[in-house]
């Protein structure tokens, strides 16, 4: 399930509503992100998340897809927000069920590498000498590239 | 043919949508690219690097090389830094 949202969202909640009903389930994994308070040795305020409707969903989506061909899953749960966050805010959960923890805690960690370097997200930081746009990562890449399987 | 751009490019473009009518000749998205940076100042200081700027049309990512025809979504945006 792919939920694309300004609001906050229950971890709790979340997960409780994902798994009820469904006793085949012996393993959760979570990831939750978080809006940090400095970024690049700088101290930010708070950060605004800019995205691209219709295709965040769609790489949403085929992220979760890919995850579920890979893995036996029996739930998985991505939300992500946009909008002006502020540190301690929560940016995103990624929730992976199944039956054992192997594939729960794999797939989760697939899922929040993937959704890094394709979903398209932008990050606007507000720091003391204006807006800054956040460059990606090239750890992230990596991360990603260590899923690769051609 | 509709072109969007976003986060730095939007503000370098100074807009974050237009609908353009191709020149004859432009068949593909290096082409287009091309053709985008001749329209001013502010596109040929936007799209100067192509190392950081990526290219989606109709919502999937794609090369140099790939057509594009009138009716196409295009997408200009940086690397994404999500999650």
């Amino acid at each position: 399930m792919i939920r694309v949202q300004r609001e906050d969202f229950d971890i709790g909640a979340e997960i409780a509503a994902l798994t009820q009903g469904n006793h085949q389930i012996g393993g959760v994994a979570s990831f939750v992100g978080l809006v940090r308070d400095k970024a690049g040795g700088g101290a930010i305020g708070a950060m605004t998340l800019e995205h691209y409707p219709g295709m965040t969903e769609k790489k949403l989506a085929e992220i979760e897809t890919e995850a579920r061909r890979r893995w036996t899953l029996d739930a998985s749960l991505i939300i992500h927000r946009y909008g002006r966050l502020e540190p301690g805010d929560r940016i995103v959960l990624v929730v992976t069920a199944s039956a054992h923890r192997e594939a729960a805690l794999a797939s989760c960690a697939f899922l929040i590498d993937w959704l890094k370097t394709q979903a398209p997200f932008w990050k606007l930081e507000e720091t003391a000498e204006g807006g800054k746009w956040v460059e990606a990562r090239k750890g992230d890449e990596a991360a990603t590239k260590r899923w690769k399987t051609d | 043919m509709r072109i969007l751009y976003f986060a730095w490019l939007r503000g370098k473009v100074g807009t974050a949508e237009e609908n353009v009518t191709l020149p004859p000749g432009v068949g593909d998205v290096a082409a287009l690219l091309g053709w985008l940076r001749t329209r001013g100042p502010r596109f040929a200081e936007a799209l100067e690097d192509l190392s950081v700027v990526r290219v989606a049309v109709n919502q999937e990512y794609v090369k140099p090389s790939h057509p594009i025809r009138d009716g196409d979504e295009i997408a200009l945006f940086p690397p994404v830094t999500g999650g």
